[in-house]
């Protein structure tokens, strides 16, 4: 007797592990096949320079689904953090560096009013990224209606947004597609506080400040709020220790992960997916196989535009996925000592974007497919907290950096050594001597993260994060409930709702839609 | 520098036959027909109906809108566009074509050539070198619209094949419909196609540009012993209804142009489910149309025989209990079926051939209007098809 075919799970990134631990949970045969030769895909500690690791794409949890975490026991698997909840630090060009967590402001030199308005602004700020959050783990809602069951999600979504009440709900609508520059400028006069808030809005998006759906994308980032989180955290040894012990957890459950199996084509037998192809020839026939690579790369690369429809084709080709966020990895050989910070923040996570302009004027270059000359950066150091990374006494500097455009001009072979050199120019700015403690630095562009990574167009969430490319928009309509028009295959990535940054969602959502638990 | 080009001077083309169809249009009747001028009639409407019945008529397609198709990709592509199989259109044959979004609704429909391996013409009323580039994401083909490129001329009647032979187009009899084939005319190619849109013995006459007056003149000089004349729109009009063969704008709306959801069809609402393949690999409303044909359609196409002999244009369409269940979408008085008929688009389930159906008739005479219910029955198939349509030879003149 012939084994049943299993469920091939495409990519062992963290959503990719999700949904083969779930499938494997239920009782599938699932073998999970990977590119690289590691777990990981995109949450990763890798090794940088010798003896210093970081984590390579991803370097924080703020989203984490802490469902996720009980269910698949992660903790036992060997997931622990190094710091929960880490405080932001603006820097301050100018002097004393402003203090922040998702309430309230820590230390600093902000006004009085301008402390009781952040504060506020917080409380609403969670309270509208909570109904947001609240989505995460549903299936978006069909938007055709057969059965007046199909009808209920949509009416969940409405009544988590009734909840909020009429002025809420009149503030909400009002400001979920505006520009993050003028919901910030209504709040605060800091341009420290809003150069804060607008950093978060744009951090890993294509916008500026100023670019509508940039309040949205904040919310987003500040969802977790529905579970109660309250900021980013540092997992020992690096976000890698989380798709470790998802890794652990799906081989657990039973699921078998294939290492160094690159995914050449997902095979079509008349509109079905019947199977996947390896670099190399080798088949693996499947009952269902669900992708947890990029939109762009499962349905126009692997499965191929012409087992696709051609409008359905285009949607997907016109996908935005253009990265721009790339990484900043410094190997340093003494603690970086950061201007106006208190060494009690100096392992807290450090933004250099002291103003809402800037953080707008910051984007205007990639508009035009050039790099910033004045980025904005997400600096964490996060030997501070976990020795596991470095060599005792020396630290490891991992940074998120915008902007910096998957299709530069000129491309970035010529692009790379300038840039790097002004981000270490700034640096230096905000650290006078740190370039002295260099020991080794890597930067990693979208295209490096798109080469490396398997990522079309380097974008962290797989698609742009926008209202357009959200819910049962995203990533494109027709695909949205992660089953796609090619029965039995399932996107299972951040490229669908709800993005990526590290839940999970995305991977549990889609496993239980291919486990039919869905109506 | 290359000097720019001028023809955006020209606001309204002329087609490569108006020396000739000027001369020829005796009535001065034009409209515009995509970019071209082309003859609504020449001498007379019913006459020229009648020579296309009796003996034969040229008609100039040649704004028909035209796009070649090449390159490796080509037959999956065009496979991925279209709903029939194109595999089966081997080199050398032309097949008829309607091509759907991807929610399974008519985009348009056309005559695909196959005129080499991997090479194809699609002609089509509406024009569609924007769909076809759209479609053609992860093929390997070269698309662009060569309508201006290729003067063409229907010519269709019981006396054609006689008059190409006369021409010199020795063996056109043994020519199959669907089928087309390449002949030296006085030292230029001709390709000609036994294709047509009045469902009658036909062809279609395919040249470069600078041979349509001298294909016009021969052509002409060839027939006249066998009743050749010219004839506009209005007759092929006519003809066309007679046949059965819908339009795109007329008895369709291109799903392309549609705002309103529910007025667009599809393939099987247009009573062209034969050319719907689900063996075939994957294509453009395979899926929706396969979902259509579980769930069943909305609306069915219908070809009326009207009662009396008023033309049943507009007409609402009612069941047997005065309700309103569609319109028709095309109706002339037919002189060859001798009856009055209609094409109509009605809701599902009706138009079932024991369907009792009524169309509301307004007509006037003298300015005074009058009001017509008239009993329609369904029929199937065209109202009139001769033998001749399909015989190879077909019968000598």
């Amino acid at each position: 007797m012939t084994e049943a075919r299993p469920t091939v799970v495409i990519g062992a990134g963290h959503n990719g592990l999700v949904a083969a631990a779930y499938l494997a949970r239920a009782g599938r045969r699932v073998v999970v096949v990977e590119a690289a030769g590691h777990v990981g895909g995109a949450a990763v500690t890798r090794e940088f320079a010798p003896h210093f690791r970081v984590s390579a794409v991803a370097h924080l949890t703020h989203l984490l689904d802490p469902v996720i975490v009980r269910e698949l026991a992660l903790e036992r698997h060997g997931l622990a953090f190094a710091r929960e909840s880490l405080r932001t630090v603006a820097l301050n060009p100018d002097g004393e560096a402003v203090v922040l967590d998702q309430r309230a402001v820590v230390a600093g030199p902000v006004a009085e009013p301008d402390r009781a308005a952040y504060a506020e602004f917080m409380v609403r700020m969670r309270r509208f990224a909570a109904v947001l959050g609240r989505q995460h783990r549903r299936v978006p809602p069909r938007l055709a209606w057969e059965r007046w069951t199909d009808a209920l999600p949509a009416a969940a979504v409405g009544l988590d947004l009734r909840r909020l009440g009429r002025e809420e709900l009149r503030e909400f609508l009002r400001i979920v597609t505006m520009a993050i520059y003028d919901v910030a400028d209504e709040a605060f006069e800091s341009p420290i506080l809003k150069g804060a808030v607008s950093l978060d809005a744009v951090l890993g998006t294509r916008l500026g400040a100023r670019s509508g759906n940039s309040v949205f994308t904040y919310l987003h980032r500040l969802s977790g709020a529905a579970w109660g989180l309250g900021g980013p955290s540092l997992p020992r040894g690096g976000v890698g220790s989380v798709t470790d012990a998802l890794a652990a957890a799906s081989r657990l459950a039973g699921a078998e992960i294939r290492l160094a199996s690159p995914v050449e084509a997902v095979l079509v037998r008349s509109g079905r997916a019947a199977g996947v192809r390896l670099a190399g020839g080798e088949v693996i026939e499947a009952a269902a196989v669900l992708s947890s690579a990029d939109p762009h790369t499962t349905l126009l690369g692997l499965v191929g535009a012409r087992h696709l429809e051609a409008e359905f084709a285009q949607r997907i080709h016109h996908l935005r996925a253009t990265g721009t966020a790339a990484k900043l990895h410094l190997a340093l050989r003494a603690p970086p000592a950061f201007r106006g910070v208190a060494a009690e923040h100096a392992g807290e996570r450090l933004l250099i974007s002291p103003s809402a302009t800037y953080a707008d004027e910051a984007f205007n270059p990639a508009k035009y497919r050039q790099w910033s000359e004045h980025p904005v950066l997400e600096i964490t150091v996060p030997t501070m907290h976990d020795a596991t990374l470095a060599p005792p006494g020396q630290h490891v500097l991992s940074a998120v950096v915008q902007y910096a455009p998957y299709d530069i001009a000129g491309g970035w072979d010529a692009a790379r050594a300038p840039f790097e050199a002004r981000l270490l120019a700034l640096l230096e700015q905000y650290a006078p001597g740190i370039g002295g403690q260099v020991i080794a630095a890597q930067l990693l562009t979208p295209a490096d993260i798109a080469r490396d990574y398997r990522i079309a167009g380097g974008h962290w969430h797989h698609a742009e994060l926008a209202i357009d490319q959200a819910l049962m928009l995203r990533p494109v309509p027709g695909a949205a409930r992660y089953a796609t028009p090619i029965d039995g295959l399932y996107l299972c990535g951040a490229g669908s709702h709800p993005g990526g940054g590290l839940i999970g969602a995305a991977g549990r959502n889609a496993a239980r839609v291919a486990l039919g638990e869905e109506p | 520098m290359r000097p720019p080009r001028e023809h955006y001077r020209e606001v309204v083309r002329r087609t490569p036959f108006h020396s000739r169809t000027t001369r020829a249009n005796e009535l001065n009747l034009w409209h515009r027909w995509r970019d071209y001028t082309v003859a609504d009639a020449y001498f007379d409407v019913t006459l020229e109906y009648t020579a296309l019945r009796n003996a034969c008529a040229v008609f100039d397609i040649s704004p028909m809108t035209k796009h070649r198709i090449e390159g490796p990709d080509a037959l999956s592509f065009l496979n991925r566009l279209v709903t029939r199989d194109v595999a089966r259109i081997g080199p050398g044959r032309v097949g008829y074509c309607v091509w759907c979004d991807d929610g399974g609704q008519v985009i348009d429909d056309g005559t695909l050539f196959h005129l080499q391996p991997g090479s194809y013409r699609l002609c089509s009323q509406e024009r569609q070198l924007d769909w076809l580039t759209r479609s053609a994401l992860g093929f390997n083909v070269s698309i662009r619209e060569e309508t201006e490129e290729v003067a063409a001329l229907a010519l269709q009647g019981p006396t054609s094949c006689t008059v190409l032979r006369a021409l010199g187009l020795d063996g056109i009899e043994t020519l199959a419909p669907f089928a087309m084939r390449t002949y030296a005319l006085a030292g230029a190619e001709l390709l000609v196609s036994r294709t047509g849109y009045t469902g009658d013995l036909g062809y279609e006459l395919w040249t470069a540009p600078a041979q349509a007056e001298a294909l016009w003149d021969r052509l002409f000089q060839a027939g006249e012993a066998y009743g050749i004349r010219p004839m506009g729109t209005h007759a092929l009009e006519m003809a066309r209804i007679e046949a059965g063969y819908i339009q795109a704008g007329v008895d369709f709306l291109p799903a392309d142009r549609a705002v309103r959801v529910d007025r667009t069809r599809s393939p099987f609402e247009l009573d062209l489910g034969w050319l719907v393949d689900f063996s075939k690999p994957n294509f453009t409303g395979r899926r929706a149309l396969l979902d259509e044909q579980r769930r069943g359609s909305r609306y069915r196409l219908v070809r009326l025989d009207v009662e009396g002999n008023k033309p049943a244009k507009d007409a609402y369409v009612y069941d047997d209990r005065r309700n309103v269940i569609g319109a028709v979408t095309s109706a002339l008085w037919s002189p060859m079926a001798k009856s009055s008929i209609a094409l109509a688009s009605v809701r599902m389930p009706w138009g079932r051939p024991t369907d009792e159906l009524w169309a509301e008739i307004y007509y006037q005479k003298e300015l005074k209007w009058n009001r017509l219910n008239a009993r329609c029955r369904v029929v199937k198939g065209a109202f009139y098809e001769p033998a001749r349509r399909r015989l190879t030879p077909p019968p000598a003149w």
